[in-house]
């Protein structure tokens, strides 16, 4: 760790403790909160592009497939919607499976057997058919699940297991996606990949969206069970309200910030030990042939390195982090909202935060997250206070004062793009530049 | 047969107008997508947003004239501010290919990284217009809605079903096809259009016969301009402007793109109507048609749709990702990344 | 002093200069010819020329004039062609389009140059509304060097315009090549096709690792014992 870096995390304690004396140590708190979150994304996303030079647009997705996992982990099942409709349901999965089964056997045992167009036609046929089976199956299983009580349920629930485990099982999910993903897009180079894995997570939102057995689709899902204590028992507590008035804070805002500094502990063990983690790796051999077949592939491949291989662990990987993030950010929310992920906010943002802290640098990837996060939330408010300063010489109902005021929380998009120019031009190795190692 | 004919028509009503509207739009912004790509050589995220910008400030024009007492009658006001808005977006084009995209071409900047830099554009732009217009929708369609409406088309033929043609559908068909047929004519048959191809196919024998590439490139943003001014304004009249709707815009228009085949201007166009009738026909319930061409015992129960329309744009991607895994050219051929 | 000529040129890539300091030289209405084993610096002397690659020492003139300076382009604009070794035409527009890009800087001329290119190639006249990308490999050649043509040269560079040719195309493109020498043209070429391209030669340099080993004219090189043993083979 050198001084640039401990210079920067000073600087980010500064502004956040600007931010809790100004504003509130709540507001501080949860931008803190978040920018842990947006920390352990960014880490994974710096995996794929730093480490490996792969360009996942697909952010969105894999954060979405981990909020997912906190769903179906810690949710009680609806026990009448899987009476309803919940065998038919996984009925038709099954068939599904075997229909893909059958058109894979067909299409590899045919290679050399049949004409091109008949196997393409056959194929055809195959799918057609089994789709059509599998919707017929899957239909009626799907409304009646979700005409079990639709205001309040209509889906499956989960396992109500404890949301802690969630975290580890969205990795694991968002991996295996990455897996499918990968084997599928990886092949493409640059651009391409972008533009398939932004496409493919849109797909992926589309479905959290539209199949409302999963997950109650754009209905959301809500008040899904926490790893820490609730406000409300706090406050009953005695500790607690000695504190509060020790410290002269409301019972209420204490008890907040208790609950979001617990949350902040168990992020902070899991950024330190990723970090840890990740760190080590690229201290490795694996770390340096990582950057190997970043820095030349072709050289890479000529000495023997299974790029292939390579390139499809670390988006594994990268995505299993992305899962883990998302997963902890639907736990800290309490609630999963497909409609939400949005690839400006989930994908371009997370991949602002990488440019600006430093590709390929893990401080500078968490710095990144932390720095673009915090700007993210207070360009509003300090937009707003500049536009404010900026026209106080106008009437207070100036037209122009007036659409000033309005359009400020719109200068944060701006603010986000001057600051990736600048740095991309004039900093192009971000913040905290990579180690030459 | 009048049958027939009524199933026809439901089907020219719900798939063939709305489809060419849908077509001619993505077309539009594809083929800038394309041109970018063949001459400046990378994928632009910065495209929807320029859209955005053009249809923007052709708003902003428009709502000056109409505040004016300016109007053309049955004309939506807005084709008389098209014109303003394209200089607007030529302006907006050339200062930013001065102030952010020159200098990587002058580093010769690897692909990925002026397609990671367009994105910073992108969030720029994004935030600029919402600045200006905020993020709200806005309406700015004057004139006559209907070139031809329902009822009146069941009138004039006698039929159950009716043909709905909407002055804006009938707009964008006309300009897509004078500023498509303008492109192609000036790629072919300029000289300037013909040293943009050759800039496009062998940059290097370009420079050595004497073809300046700034030149070429400023040609190209030019031309984009128009392009992107046409294609936001078009689908802002036509649908509605929302600024939040063109960043959704980029990924259908890339998947034209690149399912035409990429560099390729008419596979862009091509493209266009690949997605927009895929989107149309796969998500439309036949359920009346069948019921006009199938005798009575047959008629089906069910909405007849392959896949509900929530899916519609997610099949743009589906289609894209697809063409990216089994055809990276294309269907006409373009060049893969 | 000749017409074109790069005096102790030395240059090379990243650290390893592969030019150390040779002289290469030609007259108008002249044909001179650089061969040499492989990796002796013959195409890069030629890139050194016209300025694809910079000097470390050593001077470029044209015409007495310092050109050394210059870009590729302003030396195009001063009276130089090149016809590189490989991608030297536009695939995707037609022969014509090639011709006419070639033209780009006298528009003007256009159709008198084109005129003289077809009567140097005249299949290229039947072809002209055909895609340069569709043609045979000798037909592309031709392209190539119409195209250079076209851009009112006063000195021709060809870098091996004979490599992946058959012997017959290629002897009939040295024809042509001395037919647009005696138009007053200088040429300059490499080619790996050391003895057949001496035979066509005013002038001829070997090169070996960047330097000057034998030069002469090319029916004095190629009577020459040791110049024949070492690079033409007997």
């Amino acid at each position: 760790m050198n001084m640039r870096v401990i210079a920067v995390f000073a600087l980010m304690g500064i502004l956040l403790a600007i931010v809790g004396m100004v504003q509130s140590w709540n507001v501080a708190f949860n931008i803190l909160n978040l920018c842990v979150i947006s920390a352990i994304m960014t880490l994974g996303v710096n995996m794929q592009w730093g480490y490996a030079g792969l360009v996942n647009f697909g952010v969105m997705g894999f954060v979405a497939v981990g909020g997912l996992a906190a769903v179906v982990i810690a949710m009680p099942p609806v026990e009448a919607a899987w009476q309803a409709g919940g065998g038919r349901l996984m009925l038709g999965f099954g068939v599904m499976a075997v229909v893909i089964a059958v058109a894979t056997a067909f299409w590899r045992m045919t290679k050399h057997r049949l004409s091109r167009r008949a196997r393409y036609i056959i194929m055809a046929a195959i799918l057609v058919l089994g789709y059509g089976l599998v919707r017929y199956i899957t239909d009626a299983a799907v409304v009646a699940i979700e005409a079990v009580e639709p205001a309040k349920s209509g889906y499956l629930g989960g396992f109500g297991l404890p949301i802690l485990l969630s975290w580890a099982v969205g990795a694991v999910v968002a991996g295996i996606v990455a897996m499918l993903v990968g084997r599928i897009a990886l092949g493409l180079r640059s651009d391409y990949l972008a533009i398939a894995t932004l496409g493919i997570s849109e797909i992926m939102i589309y479905i959290l969206k539209n199949e409302d057995w999963l997950a109650r689709g754009v209905k959301n899902v809500s008040g899904l069970p926490r790893p820490v204590p609730y406000e409300i028992d706090l406050q009953q507590k005695a500790w607690l309200n000695q504190l509060a008035e020790t410290s002269g804070q409301s019972l209420a805002n204490a008890s907040s910030i208790i609950v979001k500094l617990c949350y902040l502990s168990l992020f902070v063990a899991v950024l330190v030990g990723l970090f840890w983690l990740a760190e080590k790796a690229l201290r490795a051999p694996w770390g340096r042939m990582m950057r190997a077949i970043r820095d030349n592939e072709v050289a890479a491949e000529a000495m023997g390195k299974d790029v292939k291989g390579r390139h499809l662990q670390i988006f594994i990987l990268g995505s299993a982090v992305l899962g883990l993030a998302g997963a902890m950010l639907t736990t800290l929310d309490g609630q999963f909202t497909p409609h939400s992920y949005q690839p400006l906010r989930f994908t371009f943002l997370v991949w602002v935060m990488v440019i600006v802290g430093g590709s390929g640098n893990n401080y500078g990837a968490i710095i990144g997250g932390f720095i673009i996060w915090f700007f993210w939330i207070e360009a509003e408010p300090i937009g707003l206070w500049l536009m404010d300063a900026l026209t106080a010489g106008l009437d207070a109902d100036s037209p122009l004062r007036v659409h000033l005021l309005e359009s400020a929380a719109h200068t944060r998009l701006m603010t986000m793009g001057v600051i990736m120019l600048l740095v991309l031009r004039f900093s192009p190795k971000g913040l905290i530049p990579e180690a030459k190692r | 047969m009048v049958d027939i004919i009524n199933a026809l028509v439901l089907i020219a009503n719900f798939i063939v107008v709305p489809g060419l509207t849908y077509g001619c739009q993505l077309g539009l912004g594809a083929l800038g997508i394309t041109m970018i790509y063949s001459v400046l050589r990378f994928s632009n995220f910065a495209h929807g947003e320029m859209m955005s910008f053009g249809a923007m400030t052709t708003i902003l024009m428009t709502w000056w004239m109409q505040a004016q007492g300016i109007s053309f009658g049955a004309v939506p006001t807005a084709l008389f501010a098209l014109p303003f808005g394209i200089v607007a977006v030529i302006a907006l084009t050339l200062t930013a290919d001065r102030l952010v995209f020159r200098y990587y071409r002058s580093i010769k900047a690897p692909p990925v990284t002026m397609l990671i830099v367009s994105m910073g554009l992108m969030f720029f732009l994004g935030g600029l217009i919402r600045f200006i217009i905020g993020p709200d929708d806005q309406n700015f369609f004057d004139g006559q809605r209907f070139i031809i409406n329902a009822r009146q088309f069941k009138e004039m033929t006698g039929l159950n079903e009716g043909l709905a043609i909407k002055t804006t559908q009938g707009m964008t068909l006309i300009l897509a096809v004078l500023m498509v047929g303008f492109v192609f004519w000036f790629l072919r048959h300029t000289r300037t259009g013909k040293s943009m191809r050759a800039y496009a196919n062998n940059e290097d024998l370009a420079l050595l016969s004497g073809i300046n590439p700034e030149r070429v490139i400023l040609v190209t943003w030019v031309i984009t301009a128009f392009l992107v001014t046409l294609a936001g304004t078009l689908y802002g009249l036509d649908k509605s402007y929302k600024p939040f709707t063109y960043l959704s815009l980029l990924l259908p228009i890339f998947a034209s793109a690149i399912v035409g085949g990429i560099g390729s201007p008419i596979g862009a166009i091509l493209g266009g109507f690949v997605i927009a009738f895929s989107e149309l026909t796969i998500t439309f319930a036949y359920k009346r048609v069948l019921g006009y061409l199938l005798p009575q015992s047959l008629e089906p129960q069910g909405l007849m749709q392959l896949l509900s329309t929530d899916y519609k744009i997610a099949l743009s991607f589906l289609i894209l990702v697809l063409v990216l895994i089994l055809k990276p050219t294309g269907i006409a051929g373009g060049k893969v990344i | 002093m000749s017409f074109l000529i790069g005096k102790d040129m030395v240059a090379g890539y990243g650290g390893a200069t592969i030019l150390k300091g040779c002289t290469i030289g030609v007259e108008q209405g002249e044909i001179a010819v650089i061969v040499g084993p492989n990796g002796a610096g013959k195409s890069t002397a030629m890139r050194a020329l016209f300025g694809l690659l910079d000097l470390t020492s050593g001077a470029v003139m044209m015409d007495g004039q310092d050109i050394g300076a210059l870009k590729p382009q302003m030396r195009v604009q001063l009276g130089m062609g090149f016809v590189p070794q490989t991608a030297n035409i536009f695939t995707e527009l037609s022969v014509e389009e090639n011709l006419e890009m070639g033209a780009f800087l006298h528009p003007d001329d256009f159709a008198d140059a084109e005129e003289q290119v077809f009567e140097l190639f005249p299949i290229l006249r039947e072809k002209r509304h055909q895609l340069a990308g569709e043609l045979s490999g000798g037909q592309r050649q031709q392209v190539a060097v119409g195209r250079a043509l076209m851009t009112e040269p006063k000195i021709l560079m060809l870098d091996e315009p004979t490599a992946g040719v058959s012997p017959i195309v290629m002897d009939e493109l040295f024809d042509r090549i001395i037919d647009i020498a005696h138009q007053g043209i200088a040429i300059l070429m490499v080619e790996q096709n050391a003895r057949q391209a001496l035979e066509i030669a005013d002038k001829g340099y070997v090169l070996v690792q960047g330097e000057n080993r034998f030069t002469d004219s090319g029916k004095a090189l190629l009577a020459d014992r040791e110049v024949r043993q070492t690079f033409l083979g007997g």
